[in-house]
Parts: structure tokens; sequence; C-alpha cells
């Protein structure tokens, strides 16, 4: 009993003391001139499906849950943005070249398809950045005719 | 005088020539130079198209771990490619290729056979292209499979159509749309 009580008090103390470690939190004000959104025509409904279900991870702004304050759900989160933007960063769009584009826009459809993305540990909170058939249907139609007219 | 200032003339005539010719040489020389440094990089390019047709063959035996293996040589070949000698404009157009084929190779290195696949199509592509700009020794045959994402193209050194995209699975679907040489 002793030795259980030790050990509780150790992880308190553990789980206390790494919620002073600072993360580093992706937000910016602005969303620069070579933002997706910007530079194409985006249907609004597309806007507001890409911004829920995608712009977390994928742009320079998150729009943080209130379990990001709490480590270590905060580390977790922070790593899945960075590989995220790694990967595609929808604010940085017009930097890309046509080849670059047509590439992102094909894994944007093939991630989507094979309901890859967005991920299922984002989806289990952010209920709503989940794709219904239609949307998934609108969303593949809008990037297909993009990838197109490239 | 009259002489004397022909003479002059006379000389300083020839010491132009001379000077242009010698600058002709020096532009001789350089472009020699430059074609000696194309012929090095491209030993480059050959290993880059060594590699993705390697992956090729791994894609045809429907084996994912080879695959991976050569999708990492593949992302080192692509990553030593040396563009300096090209022209601006191919400079350019190669890095463009070079970063977007780097990308699907190291997609291919850690995937499974299905995006594997997926990716190899978008690779095959940026190969291609690379291959317009640098040029190889081998003769390539673009082969095509209509039937794989709305149609698929891929390179081999030979003419028997070995499909990467189905492997055994539909092994001789596709035909050969191009040959390059």
């Amino acid at each position: 009993m002793k030795i259980l009580k030790i050990i509780a008090i150790i992880l308190l103390v553990a789980f206390v003391g790494i919620q002073f470690i600072p993360t580093t939190r992706n937000q910016s004000d602005t969303v620069p001139k070579t933002d997706f959104m910007l530079v194409n025509t985006v249907p609004k409904t597309i806007q507001k499906k890409l911004q829920v279900s995608c712009y977390d991870c994928h742009s320079n702004n998150t729009q943080y849950p209130w379990y990001n304050k709490i480590q270590p759900a905060a580390w977790f989160l922070e790593d899945h943005i960075k590989e995220g933007k790694d990967e595609l960063n929808f604010n940085e769009w017009d930097s890309l070249s046509s080849r670059r584009k047509a590439s992102k826009l094909r894994s944007i459809i093939k991630q989507i398809e094979g309901k890859e993305m967005p991920l299922d540990s984002y989806t289990l909170i952010h209920t709503d950045a989940k794709f219904s058939k239609a949307e998934k249907e609108d969303m593949i139609t809008f990037i297909t005719q993009l990838k197109d007219s490239l | 005088m009259s002489i004397v200032a022909m003479l002059l003339l006379a000389v300083s005539l020839t010491n132009a020539q001379e000077k242009e010719k010698m600058n002709q040489d020096h532009g001789n020389m350089k472009m020699d130079h430059s074609k000696m440094i194309t012929m090095k990089s491209d030993a480059k390019a050959e290993a880059i198209l060594s590699n993705y047709l390697n992956l090729k063959d791994a894609l045809v035996g429907d084996d994912t771990k080879k695959a991976a293996q050569e999708g990492s040589k593949l992302v080192a070949s692509l990553k030593a490619f040396d563009a300096s000698s090209y022209s601006k404009e191919n400079q350019k157009e190669l890095a463009d290729i070079i970063e977007d084929a780097t990308e699907h190779a190291e997609h291919i290195y850690e995937s499974a056979i299905d995006h594997q696949r997926e990716h190899f199509k978008i690779l095959s592509k940026d190969i291609t292209d690379l291959v317009a700009i640098t040029g190889t020794k081998s003769t390539l045959y673009e082969q095509f499979c209509p039937m794989y994402d709305n149609g698929a193209a891929w390179l081999s050194t030979k003419k028997e159509v070995r499909n990467p995209y189905y492997g055994s699975r539909m092994l001789k679907c596709g035909k050969i749309q191009k040959t390059i040489q």
C-alpha cells in the first residue's frame, strides 16, 4: 500500500513537472499571399471543409483544442503538426511549381479516397472534420478539376 | 612616313587577327570543358535511372521489401545529382524534378506495396522528364498500362512488357508507347 502511494506521488509530480516544459505553438495572424484559398477559386463549402479538416495540421495556424494545454497531449500534437506541415502546407501553396502542385493534389486525392486523412486520432475528437460520403465526393471532384487545370 | 604608317597598320591588323583567333581557341576550349562536365554528370543521371529500373523490377516481382530498399537507394542517388553543368533553365527544371522524385522515392521507402505503386506512377513521370534533359546511354521503352489509375506509364530497358503496377496479377498488361534513345 505504501509503495503504491509513493508511485502515485511520483507520477503526480512528474505529470505536474512536464506541464512546465514549453511547446512551440503553431499560430499566425496573417495568411500569406501564397495560400491555397487565395490563389485558387475555391467554393465556400470546400473552403470550410479544408479549414476544418486539414488546416489544423497543414497550415501555419492551428485552432488548438482545450487539451493542447496539457502534456503529454501537447507533444503529440506538436509532432503531428510538424510532420503535417513538412508534407503539405496550404499556406505556402503557390510557392510550389506546377509539377509539385500536381504531385500534392494527387496525394490529397489518394489520402482522402483511402480514408487515411484526416487521421483517425484527429477525427476522434474533431468529429466535424470527418468526411461524409457526399463531402468526400465533392472534395475529390474539386481537387481533380484543379489538378487537371494545371 | 606613309610607308611606316602602313607597316604599323599592317602589324596592328595581324595582331588583332591573332588575338581574335586566340579568343576563338579559348572559346573552343571552354566548349570542350563544358562537354566534359556534362558527360561526367550524366553518370549521376545514369545512376538514378539504374536505381529507378531496379525499383521497377522489384514492383514487377511484387516484392515490397526490395522495392523499399531500392527506393532508399534512389533517394541517395537523387540527392547526389549535380545539375550545375546544365543551362539555367534546365537547372531549375531539374531541381524541381529531383525534389518531386525524392519525395516519392521516400514514400516508396516507407510504404506498403499499394502505396509504393501509387508513388511509382508519378515518380515514373519525373524520371522520364529527367532523362529527357540529361539523356541516357541506354535505349528505353516507355510502356503504358491503360488500366491502372486511368492509365500509368513506366520506363523499361526491355521490349517485353512486365507490369510494375499489377505484378503477377496482370504481368503482361500494357504496351510500348514510345522508344527513347
